[in-house]
C-alpha cells in the first residue's frame, strides 16, 4: 500500500516539477549554477573511480587471462567494453547517487523544515517547479559529459596500470582498445546516462520535498533517497539493456 | 480586509478549529493569540492557504479564497507578505539577493529599479552595509528585518507575522513589533500577527482575537484586555505575577 501511495504521490509530484516555470530568465541561470554544483563538482569524484576501476579491470583481466591462445589485445578490449557499457554508466551513476542524491535531499529537506518551501509558496511560485527542475534539466544535461570523461580516464587509468606493472604491452593495450568497437554501445550508454540523471535527481528531491519533522527526518530523507534511487538505478539498468540491446 | 467565516478544520480525528469566524481589518496591527497547541498557527495557515480548510470560507475584501483555483490563488498571493518565525531567510541567497527575490519574479522593474527598492526595503528595516552578508552570518534579530523587508518588497496588501519577535531579545523583539506598526498604518496593509508574547499585544494589539482549543473564545482590543472578565484569557494574559501586579494597578 505504501509503495501504491508513494507511486502516486510521486507522479503528483512530477506534475508539478514539469508545469511552466514562473520565469524563463531565473530558470536558466538556475540551470548554470545546478550544472556547477552537480556536475562541475563532482568531476573529481568521477576521475578518482574511474581511474581507479578502469586500473582494477586490466589487472584482473590480465592477471585471470591464463589461457595462452588468447590474444593480449583482449585486455584492452575488455577494459573498455566494461567502462562503456557498464562501469561510467551504471557504478557512476550509482556513486552519483550517493553524493548528489544526499546533496539534493538534505538541501530541500532542509528548505522544508525551515520552511523556506513555504515561503516560496506564500510568494506565489510553484516551489517543486522552481527547485526540482533546474537540477533534473542540469543533471540530464550534464551527466553524459561526466560518463564521456570517466570512459575516457578509465581506459587512461587501465593503460596506465597495465604498463607501470608490465602487466600488458603498451601497443596490444592501445590495439585492444580500438577493436571491435561498436559506437551504439555509447549511444545505449547515453541514454542510460541521461535516464539515471533523472533518477538520481528526482527521486532526493521527492524524500526532501515531503519531509516532515526535524533534522532527525532529513537526516532520514537522505538516507532513503540514496537508497530508493540505488535500487531505482539498477532496476533501470535491467530494463534499458533489455530493451536497447536485444 | 480579511474576512475568515465559519472555518472549521481536522487533522485526522483530531479537531484543531472549531467554527471560527473573525474579520481583520485593513491598517490595523491584527493578533491572534493563544497557548501553544491552540491551534493559531493552523488558523493563520489556513488563512494563507498552507493548510486547506474542511469547511468554511476566507475572503480577501471580496474574493472567497477557499473556493478560488490554483492560478486564482497565486493572484491573491502575489499580494500578501509573510515573516516566518525562523524567518524562512534563503540560505543560499545574501540578504540583498533575499530582498530581489520577489522582485527578480513578479516585478517588471530594470535591474536598477530592483535594486533601489530592495535598499530601500532595507533601509526601511535599518538595514545598511550588510547587503552581501548571508542569512547565517546575521543575529536573529535582523534575520526578522530582512524578512520583513522581503515581504514588503512587492507592496503587499496582506502581511502575515508568524512569532514575529520568538527567540529575540525583549529590546530587539520591541523594535520589531513596533516596525511591524509602522509599516502596516504606512502601506495601510491588513496585517495578522499569531503571537503569544503578551509584550506584543500590549505594545501593539489594535485588535485582538483569543483562540483556545480550536475556539474564538474572544476578541477586542489591548484596552479592554484589562476589563475582561474571560477566564480562559486571564489565565492566559495574566499568568505572570507581573501581569497580575498591572492588572491590579489598572
Amino acid at each position: 500500500m505504501n509503495l501504491f501511495e508513494n507511486v502516486g504521490k510521486f507522479s503528483r509530484f512530477l506534475v508539478l516539477v514539469f508545469s511552466k516555470p514562473e520565469k524563463g530568465k531565473t530558470l536558466f541561470s538556475q540551470i548554470i549554477r545546478e550544472i556547477d554544483k552537480l556536475g562541475i563538482n563532482s568531476i573529481g569524484i568521477v576521475v578518482i573511480i574511474s581511474l581507479f576501476m578502469g586500473a582494477v579491470i586490466t589487472l584482473q583481466t590480465a592477471y585471470n587471462m591464463l589461457n595462452p591462445l588468447l590474444p593480449d589485445y583482449l585486455v584492452g578490449y575488455t577494459t573498455r567494453e566494461s567502462m562503456i557499457l557498464e562501469f561510467s554508466s551504471t557504478i557512476v551513476g550509482l556513486i552519483l547517487a550517493g553524493k548528489v542524491g544526499s546533496n539534493i535531499a538534505s538541501e530541500i529537506g532542509s528548505m522544508r523544515v525551515t520552511e523556506q518551501i513555504d515561503a516560496l509558496e506564500i510568494m506565489g511560485i510553484n516551489s517543486a517547479n522552481h527547485l526540482v527542475l533546474p537540477k533534473i534539466i542540469a543533471a540530464i544535461f550534464i551527466n553524459p559529459f561526466l560518463y564521456v570523461l570517466s570512459v575516457f580516464v578509465g581506459i587512461t587509468g587501465g593503460l596506465l596500470a597495465g604498463y607501470l606493472t608490465s602487466t600488458v604491452n603498451l601497443a596490444d593495450y592501445i590495439d585492444g582498445v580500438q577493436y571491435a568497437f561498436i559506437p551504439y554501445y555509447i549511444t545505449y550508454s547515453l541514454i542510460k546516462t541521461a535516464v539515471f540523471a533523472f533518477i538520481i535527481t528526482a527521486i532526493p528531491s521527492f524524500y526532501g520535498y515531503y519531509v516532515k519533522g526535524g533534522a532527525l527526518e532529513v537526516g532520514r530523507a537522505s538516507t532513503k533517497a540514496v537508497v530508493n534511487s540505488s535500487i531505482l538505478i539498477l532496476l533501470a539498468n535491467v530494463i534499458l539493456t533489455q530493451i536497447l540491446l536485444k | 480586509m480579511i474576512t475568515v467565516s465559519n472555518v472549521n478544520k481536522s487533522f485526522a480525528d483530531l479537531k484543531v478549529l472549531n467554527d471560527i469566524s473573525i474579520n481583520f481589518e485593513a491598517g490595523k496591527t491584527n493578533l491572534i493569540i493563544g497557548q501553544s497547541g491552540s491551534g493559531k498557527t493552523v488558523l493563520l495557515k489556513s488563512i494563507i492557504g498552507l493548510h486547506e480548510v474542511d469547511s468554511g470560507s476566507i475572503f480577501y475584501n471580496d474574493r472567497d479564497f477557499t473556493s478560488l483555483n490554483l492560478k486564482g490563488r497565486k493572484e491573491i498571493r502575489k499580494e500578501m507578505g509573510m515573516v516566518f518565525q525562523g524567518g524562512a531567510l534563503f540560505d543560499s541567497m545574501s540578504v540583498e539577493e533575499n530582498v530581489l527575490f520577489p522582485l527578480d519574479m513578479f516585478s517588471d522593474m530594470s535591474e536598477k529599479e530592483k535594486k533601489d527598492r530592495a535598499n530601500f526595503c532595507l533601509n526601511r528595516v535599518n538595514i545598511q552595509n550588510s547587503n552581501h552578508l548571508f542569512p547565517a552570518e546575521i543575529s536573529g534579530g535582523m534575520q526578522k528585518r530582512v524578512a520583513i523587508a522581503r515581504a514588503i518588497a512587492l507592496n503587499p496588501k496582506y502581511l502575515f507575522c508568524d512569532e514575529p519577535n520568538s527567540g529575540l531579545d525583549p529590546v530587539t523583539a520591541i523594535l520589531i513589533d513596533n516596525l511591524i506598526q509602522e509599516i502596516t498604518k504606512e502601506y495601510n496593509m491588513t496585517t495578522i500577527i499569531n503571537t503569544h508574547d503578551m509584550n506584543s499585544v500590549m505594545e501593539i494589539g489594535e485588535k485582538i482575537v483569543f483562540i483556545s482549543k480550536g475556539n474564538k473564545v474572544w476578541e477586542g482590543s489591548k484596552d479592554e484586555i484589562f476589563n475582561t472578565d474571560n477566564k480562559d484569557l486571564n489565565d492566559f494574559v495574566f499568568a505572570s505575577e507581573l501581569y497580575k501586579k498591572i492588572k491590579k494597578i489598572s
